[in-house]
């Protein structure tokens, strides 16, 4: 999925408007942005500033009211034209991993369950014994027969990364992934994605709100009523 | 690593005792129907044995005698009549006549019978042709009488269950405080033979100091034309004659009609489970709307969402539907006991057969009712889209 330049995800004029009711919305207001394959790039901003709304749109969570989006050089979304709940399945799963700040875990399967989930759907080659390899590179050998509901926030959230890198994506988003965690456990999953951006070259989007985190990333970017202000 | 059928089984193990009603709800509708199949199969063969087992096809007795032994026992024997013996030799010489036996019914209050006393019913029959007419009858015990004035019975299985009796003992015919050797104790028919004590013919009239009979059976030539048979009898004075085909006829036109009220049953106990199905389903998939969103964003397609959730489903018929049967098959006999005591007319034997190939069938019917009562739910399902569900937690 590489192109000569290194761009991953090129963005250009991306709306996004909501109605609620007769009123329009305009949570994303012609966002242009272009992130390069292993950059890791932090969002903050107030709450209500767009944030969600553009990680879900690079992350084809979502289709834009307008404007443009390309991944690896192929144009995804362009031409008011939008992609059937299967192609975007489609290019989910083989690109994109995803973390949330609710980890969103099945309370009755195990650790190593949950991890396994994605493979139950679609099982990309060399995703062999990435189950137990992720879950020691994160630490969490000692948990795999373990349930959700018998361990730590800072663990669940570790969980739910080891299950966003099973099929080997490419890029991982994060939507506050410390949000629901205290300041150690924060700065450790920090730690966990800046190794991860390093060692492994993963490309990571991630949204926070807390400045810390932000900076672990090469590139921070604020974001204002829909709009990117980048410094 | 895990399969789809592990994730949609554990997800029910989720809400244990939801997952419980329902599969108690499954279980019984397919009791219900499965008993009530095996019903409609085993009626009709209990009949048609029950009348095979007469040994005869054709009764004839006096206008007005009660011709069952259940009913003359109700009624004490107090609406006997009798008809000359004589009789017998007018009907045997017939072309269409195979055997001909005589019988005396009587019935005698025994006060030591049961709570504050019962009737005994006693059957004085031919020593000579009447084991003839009853070929199919086994001994537990002993055999039949050594000649046809001895004082001598014969008992059916409940008969002498019922009094503990054994080849050799003595019993005392009530009221008449006649005593008889018991000589011979049969096997279970699984009809109203059970319950009766055969004494010779004339031991019978001795005691009961009536020279006459109550019934001839009369057991028709196979190919003859019984109707034929049955228009000449009719010609003899003061007699009835009793078919067993109308009989047969009669009783299943009654029997229809508690068929019908036991089908509304079932398929009413099915309905409510069904939407006991359709219920839990739904609502596991509305608790899970982020749980389903994150799977769509691991990758999983509509369909495959839509086969996790219709996998439940079927887990959950199919399992129900599996125990229901199972309850079905030990507790038929209690599904009979039920069964008659709604039934004008009950056969002997076994009124509930169920065999393997209908257990299948109905495990058939409900998972195939139960997989469409899942396909509303399991497409709701598959239509979640990611976003909406994980937003819709704010
Ligand atoms: N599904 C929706 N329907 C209507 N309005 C929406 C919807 N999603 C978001 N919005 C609105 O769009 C704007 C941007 O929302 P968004 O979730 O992107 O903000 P955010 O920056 O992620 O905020 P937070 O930091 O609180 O998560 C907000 O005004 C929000 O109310
Ligand atoms: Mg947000």
């Amino acid at each position: 999925m590489t192109t000569g330049n290194g761009v991953s995800l090129a963005a250009r004029g991306l709306t996004r408007v909501y109605r609620r009711g007769s009123e329009d919305i305009r949570a994303l207001d012609g966002v242009s942005l272009q992130i390069r394959r292993g950059e890791f790039v932090s969002f903050m901003g107030t709450s209500g500033s767009g944030k969600t709304t553009l990680v879900n749109l690079l992350g084809c969570l979502d289709n834009p009211t307008s404007g443009e989006l390309e991944l690896a050089g192929r144009s995804i979304f362009g031409g008011g034209r939008a992609l059937s709940e299967r192609e975007l399945t489609r290019i989910r799963r083989e690109v994109f991993g995803y973390i949330f700040q609710n980890f969103y875990l099945i309370p009755t399967l195990t650790v190593r369950e949950n991890v396994a989930l994605p493979l139950a759907f679609y099982r990309k080659p060399g995703s062999e014994g990435e189950v137990e390899r992720l879950l020691r590179l994160l630490g969490m050998e000692h948990r795999l027969d373990h349930l959700p509901g018998q361990i730590s926030g800072g663990e669940m959230q570790r969980v739910a990364i080891a299950r966003a890198l099973v099929n080997r994506p490419e890029i991982l988003l994060a939507d506050e992934p410390t949000g629901n965690l205290d300041t150690q456990r924060s700065a450790e999953i920090g730690e966990i994605l800046q190794d991860l951006n390093r060692s492994a070259g993963l490309t990571i989007v991630m949204v926070t709100h807390n400045p810390g985190l932000a900076r672990l990333g090469g590139r921070l970017i604020e974001m204002r009523d829909g709009r990117l202000h980048e410094g | 690593m895990i399969s789809r059928f592990q994730i949609a089984y554990k997800n029910l193990l989720r809400k244990k005792a939801r997952t419980l009603l329902t599969l108690v709800g499954i279980m019984l509708s397919s009791w219900v129907l499965v008993s009530l199949l095996g019903f409609n199969r085993g009626y009709e063969a209990a009949l048609n044995r029950d009348i095979d087992n007469m040994g005869y096809q054709l009764m004839v007795m006096a206008k007005g005698c009660p011709y069952e032994a259940a009913t003359m026992m109700l009624q004490g024997g107090t609406g006997l009549r009798y008809i000359e013996q004589s009789m017998v030799d007018s009907i045997v010489h017939r072309s269409e006549v195979d055997k001909v036996t005589p019988i005396l019914m009587q019935a005698f209050f025994d006060p030591d019978k049961g709570d504050g006393g019962g009737i005994a019913g006693y059957f004085g029959v031919d020593a000579e042709t009447f084991p003839t007419m009853k070929p199919f009858f086994r001994f537990r015990q002993g055999g039949w009488f050594h000649d046809e004035q001895a004082a001598e019975a014969v008992m059916g299985y409940e008969a002498a269950e019922l009094e503990q009796r054994e080849v050799g003992d003595k019993i005392l015919v009530p009221e008449k405080n006649v005593q008889l050797k018991v000589v011979g104790i049969l096997e279970r028919t699984g009809t109203q033979d059970d319950g009766t004590i055969f004494v010779p013919l004339k031991t019978l009239q001795k005691i009961s100091g009536i020279d006459k009979i109550t019934t001839i059976g009369i057991k028709v030539k196979k190919d003859a034309d019984s109707a034929k048979l049955e228009a000449a009898l009719y010609q003899l004075p003061d007699v009835q004659v009793v078919s067993f085909t109308q009989v047969k006829q009669t009783i299943m036109k009654l029997v229809a009609t508690a068929r019908v009220m036991v089908l509304s049953i079932a398929i009413i106990a099915m309905l409510i489970a069904m939407a006991g199905v359709v219920n839990t389903i739904l609502m596991s998939v509305l608790e899970r709307l982020q749980e389903i969103g994150i799977l769509k964003t691991m990758g999983a397609m509509p369909g495959d969402i839509f086969i996790l959730v219709w996998t439940e489903t079927l887990i959950l018929c199919s399992s129900g539907g599996v125990a229901g049967i199972g309850l079905a098959f030990v507790f038929a006999r209690l599904s009979d006991i039920l069964v008659r005591r709604v039934l004008p007319y009950a056969p002997g034997g076994e009124l509930v057969a169920i065999d393997l190939k209908l257990a299948l069938l109905t495990l058939a019917v409900i998972v195939v009712v139960g997989l469409l009562s899942g396909i509303y739910p399991a497409w709701k399902a598959g239509r979640v889209r990611p976003l909406e569900s994980i937003r819709s937690e704010g």
